[in-house]
C-alpha cells in the first residue's frame, strides 16, 4: 500500500517535470515575435506621470507616454518628441514648442497644446502633491503656485497659442530646460481621460489601470498584473509607429539580484535591472559576455556636518578626505564595479569634466590633521559614520574606517541604521558623517552642483557660499556659451572641493545582463531606454564561455 | 461544541484588538515617515500628502477613523503604492500564498507523514535512520538555502523546471512548493513517527493484531487516527506560519504573494500596509489555531466526549 503510493507519487513528479522539460525559452519566443523581457527592478508604485518618483517607473512609463523632447539614446542630446521642433527666444527665457501635427493619443485625440496647458497645472497643482513639481520650476510663477503662494492659475507661464503652438515663458535662462521635457514630471496627460475616473489632481484614481489608460507614446498598456508583470504593446496611433520595430514589452519586478540572474540565465529574461556584485568577477572573465557597465548619473558619496567639530574646520575634512585610497577601495572591496570619484558630478555629463582638486596623499592629510590640533591623531575627540543597512555600505564604510586608522591613527565608529531612521537623520542633520547618494535627474552639471546652494533640501551639510550661489543661481544660466556656463560649474565646483564638506567616493555605474539578440540599447550616462530605437535579432544567441 | 467554539471566537476578538492598537501605535512611534525620500521633499508639497492621507489629524482621531473603516472592512489606500487599496493588494496576493501554502503543506503531509509512518513501523533500523537523518538535515536547512540550490540544480543545470514564476510557465509552482514545504515536512516526520510510535505500542493495537488484522489496516485504520494527533495540533499554527513566513520563498522564485507586501510594508513605513496584513495574518492566525483545536477534539475520543457534555 505505502510502496504503491509513494510509485504513485513519483511517476506524477517525473511526468510533471517531463511536461516542462524542453521547449522554446521564453527570449527566444520573444525574438521570434518581437516581445522584449526586461528586468525592471521592482513593481512600479503606480504609473501616473505626475505621481510617482522611481527609476522601474520611469522605465515603464517612458514607453507608454513621450515628452516634448526625447533623449537620443546615443548621444543623450534632445530630439524630437512631440514637439517636433522649438524656438528659444535670444534672451533664453521664452521657448515655442510646435507640436507635432502627427502626434496622437492612444484612443485617436490629437494631442495639443492645451493638453500641455492643463497637465502642468496639474503637475504643479499644490493638492496633486507631487514629489517632483519642482523639475517645472524654471517655468514662471510655478514654484509660488505649487507652493500655495498664488493662487491665479492662468500667471503660470505656460499657455497655448494655438492647438499646435506651446509658450512656456520663464524665470531665467535655463539652459537645461528642453533636457527636463524627457523627466515624466513634465509629461502630458489626457485630460478626457483623467476627469473620468475621478478629479484631476486626485491621487487615488483608477485612470492609470490597464483598459483605462489613455497614452500618447510608443507603446500602450495592455496587462498589470501586481508583482508578476507589465504588459506593454505597440501603438497603432503612435505618430512614428512606423518606426517601431518591436510588438511589445514584458516588464518583471525582478526585486532579488541574484534571481534575477538566474531568470536570464534560465533563458526568462532579455535585460537585467542589474548584476549582483559577487558575480561581476565571473561574467567580466567571460568571452562574448552579456555583461555590460557604463558610468552612470550618480556620485556615491559622504556628508560630513560642517556645523558639528571636529568637521567645521576644513582642514580636518581635507585629511578625511585625503585619507581615502579611493582605487584601492574601488578596485579591492568593490570588484570594480564602479569609478572612483574626486568630485561631485560624474564625469563625461554632457561634455562637462569635474576638476580633480585633490588625490589620494597620506602625507597631506597627516600634516592637514596635525594642523588642526591632533597630530598622529591625539586629542581627537571620535567621529561616528551613519549609512543605511545594506551590505555594501557597510563594506565601504568599514573599509575607509580602517583606511583613516591606519593613515590618521583615529577611531571612527559606525552608526548602521534602517533606510527611513537613516533618511530622518540626514535630513534633521543629526550625524557627523553619512553616506549618502545622488542620482541625476537630467544631464546637466546643475543637477549636482544646486545641491550645495544655502539651504538646499539635499545640501545636508551646513556648506554656504554666497559666491558659490550666485555662480550657480544666476551667472551660469545666463552664460552665453556652453563653454562659458561649463567654464563657471568649474570654478564653483573647484571652490564647493575646497571646503570639502562632502567627501566624494565613487561614480555609480550601469550593469546590466544584456542578451546579444537586443540591439539598439547603448550604454549612456543616464541608463537612459528609448524604445523605439531598440529592436531584436533573433539570430543571435547566447555563446558566452 | 458550539460553546467551546463561540467561547474561543469570542477569546479572539479582544486579542486581535490589541494587535490592532499596539500595531497602530508602533509604527508610528518608529522614527522616519512614509514620505521621507532621499531626495528632500517640498514641506508643501509633504503637507499635501499628508492631508490625502490624514495624516495631519491627531494621532487619536487618526486611530479612531482607522478603526472605524475597520469595521466597515476599508483597510485604506497604500502609501507605497498610490492609487490602490490595502483590500485590493492583499486579494492580488492572498490567493497565490496561500495556494502556495496549501501545496507546501500538502508536500508537508505526504512526504513528511509517508516518510514518519515508515520511520514508527520498523524503528531503530535504517528505515528508522534514513527519512529521520533526512528529516533533521530538512529542518536545519533554510529556505533561503534550499532554493538557490533547487534553482542551480533544476533550473540551470538540468534545464527541466522554470527558474521563477508563478503560473506563467508550466511547472513553475514546483520548485517553490518544495522548498516551502521543505522544512515543515521535516516537522511532520519527526511529529507522525513519535505519535505512531506511541501509538503502535498501546494495547488496542496488539488486539488488532491478535484479531488477525492485516497490518496495513492496522496502521491505517486504528493507528493513524491517533497518531496523527501531533501533526493535526501543528497544522493550524503551521498554515498560518507558512502564510505570513512565505517571504523569502516569494523573494526567491519572484512570487507575486502577499510575504513581500507585508516585510516591504515595514521598511517603506507603509503604515496602512502594515496594519492592514498585520492584522489580516492575526485574524488568520488565530483562526487557524481555532480550527486545529476543533479536529484534534473530533479525533480525540475522550476530548469530543468532554466538549459534548
Amino acid at each position: 500500500m505505502v510502496q504503491s503510493i509513494i510509485r504513485a507519487l513519483s511517476v506524477v513528479c517525473l511526468l510533471s517535470l517531463a511536461a516542462c522539460m524542453g521547449g522554446e525559452s521564453k527570449v527566444e519566443q520573444g525574438n521570434r515575435e518581437g516581445v522584449l523581457h526586461y528586468g525592471n527592478g521592482s513593481e512600479p508604485q503606480g504609473l501616473d506621470p505626475h505621481v510617482v518618483t522611481g527609476v522601474p517607473e520611469n522605465k515603464i512609463i517612458r514607453t507608454l507616454f513621450e515628452g516634448l523632447a526625447v533623449k537620443n539614446p546615443y548621444t543623450l542630446e534632445p530630439e524630437p518628441g512631440v514637439a517636433a521642433s522649438w524656438d528659444i527666444s535670444a534672451d533664453g527665457k521664452q521657448i515655442v514648442f510646435h507640436i507635432n501635427p502627427k502626434a496622437r493619443w492612444s484612443n485617436g485625440d490629437p494631442v495639443t497644446a492645451h493638453d500641455y496647458v492643463w497637465s502642468w497645472r496639474r503637475a504643479l497643482d499644490p493638492n496633486m502633491g507631487n514629489q517632483y513639481a519642482y523639475m517645472l520650476y524654471p517655468v514662471l510663477n510655478a514654484e509660488a503656485y505649487a507652493t500655495g503662494q498664488l493662487d491665479d492659475v492662468e500667471q503660470l507661464g505656460v499657455t497655448a497659442k494655438d492647438d499646435l503652438t506651446l509658450v512656456v515663458t520663464l524665470n531665467a535662462p535655463t539652459p537645461y530646460f528642453i533636457q527636463l521635457m524627457d523627466h515624466y514630471s513634465t509629461f502630458a496627460v489626457h485630460p478626457a481621460t483623467v476627469s473620468q475616473f475621478g478629479g484631476a489632481t486626485d491621487r487615488f484614481t483608477p485612470w492609470t489601470r490597464a483598459g483605462n489608460m489613455v497614452s500618447n507614446g510608443p507603446f500602450v498598456l495592455t496587462e498589470w498584473k501586481l508583482n508578476r508583470y507589465i504588459r506593454v504593446e505597440k501603438n497603432p496611433m503612435y505618430w512614428n509607429a512606423d518606426n517601431v520595430t518591436l510588438n511589445a514589452v514584458m516588464f518583471y519586478p525582478t526585486e532579488n539580484l541574484t534571481s534575477e540572474e538566474r531568470m536570464f540565465r534560465a533563458g526568462q529574461l532579455h535585460y537585467t535591472n542589474e548584476v549582483p556584485l559577487d558575480k561581476i568577477p565571473v561574467y567580466k572573465s567571460m568571452q562574448n559576455s552579456p555583461f555590460a557597465q557604463a558610468p552612470y548619473l550618480g556620485t556615491y558619496y559622504y556628508l560630513l556636518n560642517t556645523n558639528k567639530a571636529p568637521m567645521d574646520d576644513v582642514r580636518v575634512r581635507k585629511a578625511l578626505s585625503m585619507a581615502v585610497d579611493r582605487e584601492t577601495l574601488v578596485s579591492t572591496v568593490l570588484q570594480n564595479a564602479y569609478v572612483p570619484a574626486y568630485s561631485i558630478t560624474p564625469p563625461d555629463t554632457l561634455g562637462y569634466f569635474p576638476p580633480k582638486t585633490f588625490s589620494y596623499d597620506p602625507e597631506q592629510a597627516r600634516q592637514l590633521l596635525a594642523q588642526a590640533g591632533y597630530p598622529n591623531g591625539e586629542n581627537w575627540p571620535g567621529l561616528e559614520l551613519t549609512y543605511n543597512t545594506s551590505e555594501n555600505h557597510r563594506k565601504v564604510a568599514v573599509a575607509i574606517q580602517q583606511m583613516w586608522k591606519d593613515v590618521l591613527n583615529i577611531e571612527v565608529s559606525l552608526a548602521n541604521q534602517e533606510w527611513k531612521v537613516y533618511l530622518d537623520s540626514v535630513n534633521q542633520m543629526n550625524f557627523q558623517i553619512a553616506r549618502r547618494g545622488w542620482i541625476g535627474d537630467y544631464v546637466d552639471p546643475n543637477n549636482f552642483l544646486d545641491l550645495f546652494i544655502t539651504e538646499g533640501g539635499n545640501n545636508n551639510t551646513g556648506y554656504s557660499d554666497p559666491e558659490y550661489d550666485e555662480i550657480i543661481l544666476r551667472q551660469a544660466p545666463n552664460a552665453p556659451s556652453r563653454e562659458e556656463r561649463y567654464a563657471l560649474f568649474r570654478k564653483a565646483e573647484t571652490m564647493l572641493m575646497e571646503e570639502m564638506p562632502i567627501l566624494p567616493i565613487y561614480t555609480y555605474t550601469s550593469k546590466h545582463l544584456i542578451h546579444p539578440s537586443v540591439k539598439g540599447m547603448p550604454p549612456n550616462l543616464m541608463d537612459s531606454l528609448n524604445i523605439r530605437y531598440v529592436w531584436l535579432d533573433s539570430n543571435e544567441t547566447l555563446k558566452a564561455e | 461544541m458550539w460553546r467551546f467554539v463561540i467561547g474561543r471566537l469570542l477569546q479572539a476578538i479582544p486579542v486581535i484588538f490589541v494587535v490592532i492598537t499596539a500595531t497602530f501605535f508602533l509604527v508610528r512611534a518608529a522614527p522616519g515617515g512614509p514620505f521621507d525620500a532621499e531626495k528632500a521633499v517640498i514641506p508643501e508639497v509633504k503637507a499635501a500628502l499628508e492631508r490625502q492621507y490624514r495624516l495631519d489629524l491627531p494621532l487619536h482621531e487618526q486611530y479612531f477613523a482607522y478603526l472605524g473603516d475597520l469595521m466597515q472592512g476599508d483597510l485604506g489606500p497604500s502609501f507605497k503604492y498610490p492609487g490602490r487599496s490595502i483590500n485590493e493588494l492583499i486579494e492580488s496576493g492572498l490567493p497565490v500564498t496561500a495556494e502556495l501554502g496549501a501545496y507546501a503543506l500538502l508536500i508537508a503531509l505526504v512526504v513528511g507523514g509517508l516518510s514518519g509512518i515508515l520511520a514508527a513501523l520498523r524503528p531503530n533500523t535504517l528505515q528508522d535512520y534514513i527519512p529521520m537523518s533526512l528529516a533533521m538535515v530538512g529542518i536545519c536547512m533554510p529556505t533561503f538555502l534550499l532554493g538557490p540550490l533547487l534553482v542551480l540544480l533544476f533550473g540551470i543545470e538540468l534545464d527541466w523546471l522554470p527558474v521563477s514564476g508563478w503560473g506563467d510557465i508550466p511547472g513553475d509552482k514546483l520548485m517553490p512548493s518544495i522548498t516551502l514545504g521543505a522544512a515543515y515536512a521535516a516537522y511532520v516526520a519527526r511529529l507522525s513517527r513519535a505519535g505512531m510510535l506511541e501509538v503502535l505500542s498501546q494495547d488496542y493495537i496488539r488486539t488488532a493484531r491478535a484479531k488477525g488484522l492485516p497490518e496495513w489496516q492496522v496502521v491505517i485504520k486504528h493507528g493513524l487516527r491517533g497518531g496523527m494527533l501531533p501533526v493535526v495540533a501543528f497544522l493550524g499554527p503551521a498554515f498560518a506560519g507558512l502564510l505570513a513566513g512565505s517571504f523569502v520563498v516569494e523573494t526567491i522564485f519572484q512570487i507575486p504573494g502577499l510575504g513581500r507586501f507585508y516585510v516591504q510594508a515595514a521598511f517603506n513605513r507603509d503604515y496602512t500596509m502594515i496594519l492592514g496584513t498585520t492584522v489580516f495574518l492575526s485574524t488568520l492566525i488565530v483562526l487557524f489555531n481555532l480550527l486545529s483545536d476543533i479536529v484534534a477534539a473530533w479525533l480525540n475520543p475522550r476530548l469530543r466526549a468532554q466538549l459534548s457534555e
